[in-house]
């Protein structure tokens, strides 16, 4: 049991269905990813607009 | 709680139990309208290759992931605005935010955010003025056409058609940063296009539309004037279609091709006048709507065949 599902049950609140839940996990992962490849595309488009000579360390 | 009450009258003063909660991705996928998407990519893609500068892959496919990214961010708020006519018609109504998978509100946020990012990422990987005519697009869609237009006149789909129209100019100023006749005739193609393409979709769906107050051609002019119409919108598009090779832009085997591929849509919307009674009716409707999709499809595939591998290779 980790410590997420020690948490006291906040009955007052929503709650999620397992369901719900799966939704939920898949939705952050999906988050994640997209965050990632922005990065990744960010990245490569200022390698691609720098061109060659900053891989060649000439600015 | 449903968001969802009869058309027009909205329950937004509170969170829905599906905003709260949530969907999963495969429901906000959903959202982006991808069928739309793919061919938004499609006609963008051919803009940006047809261009007579040379883009970086890495900038064509940031740019195109932005363009896409913004046509499916502006289908989330259609979605967003359309959602109580949605859940009348059967071809919408399992779309999320009916079904109750999505809430109105996480639509609507999901959809300003991805407009956002798009606008401002195709601006700062190309140029500005790609970004300006994504953001109009976007704006075009969501704001003049699904809240103004579509409810409002039997012409929604024939001034709407613009919004479909702009992705291949988008994709030219991304590449080129202007706008020319080469990528005003791209647009005329799909928006000479759209009328034909939804008024057949509209023929054999006129029940849906009406019992949703949408006033589509055939609810209210009737059938034989959108028949007419269909058939008149398909003869101007013939030239239309043939506008890239008159003024040079395209080759001999798109000429060809749009020809071919423009006659067969010509008498198809022939057959759709004509046949008025019976079975063959909304037959030749559901064939002509079909024919379409192909015909736009064909036209945009010999354009970024030719430009994008033939003329690279020295073979057109």
């Amino acid at each position: 049991m980790n410590a997420i599902d020690q948490r006291p049950a906040n009955e007052n609140g929503v709650i999620l269905s397992p369901a719900q839940l799966k939704a939920r996990r898949q939705r952050n992962i999906a988050i994640g990813l997209a965050v990632a490849l922005l990065c990744a595309l960010f990245y490569a488009v200022t390698i691609a607009k720098l061109g060659s000579a900053v891989l060649k360390g000439g600015g | 709680m449903s968001d969802v009450t009869a058309i027009g009258q909205r329950q937004d003063a509170t969170l829905g139990a599906a905003d709260m909660v949530g969907g999963a991705p495969a429901d906000y996928v959903a959202l982006l309208k991808p069928r739309v998407m793919s061919l938004v990519i499609f006609t963008a893609l051919a803009g940006l290759v047809a261009a007579p500068v040379h883009v970086h892959p890495v900038i064509g496919f940031a740019a195109l992931l932005a363009i896409s990214v913004g046509a499916g961010a502006s289908g989330a708020l259609n979605m967003w605005y359309d959602r109580d006519i949605d859940a009348i018609m059967t071809r919408t109504r399992a779309r999320p935010i009916p079904s109750g998978r999505i809430g109105a509100r996480e639509a609507l946020g999901f959809g300003l955010t991805l407009s956002t990012f798009a606008v401002f990422t195709l601006g700062v990987v190309t140029n500005w003025l790609a970004a300006g005519l994504l953001a109009f697009t976007i704006f075009f869609y969501a704001v003049v056409y699904t809240m103004w237009l579509k409810r409002w006149t039997p012409q929604n789909i024939v001034i709407g058609g613009a919004a479909g129209a702009f992705p291949p100019m988008i994709g030219w100023a991304a590449a080129t940063g202007s706008i020319s006749l080469e990528s005003v005739a791209l647009f005329s193609i799909i928006f000479f296009w759209t009328p034909p393409h939804f008024w057949a979709l509209a023929l054999f769906k006129s029940g849906d539309y009406g019992r949703a107050g949408v006033p589509m051609m055939p609810n209210v002019k009737g059938a034989a004037r959108t028949r007419l119409e269909i058939f008149l919108y398909s003869l101007l598009l013939v030239p239309v279609c043939l506008s890239p090779w008159f003024i040079g832009f395209e080759g001999r085997a798109y000429g060809v091709v749009a020809l071919v591929s423009s006659l067969v849509m010509l008498a198809l919307a022939f057959r759709v006048w004509r046949d008025t009674e019976g079975r063959d009716k909304d037959k030749a409707a559901k064939q002509l709507f079909a024919y379409s999709i192909l015909h736009l499809f064909l036209l945009f595939a010999v354009i970024v065949a030719e430009h994008g591998i033939l003329r690279p290779l020295g073979l057109a």
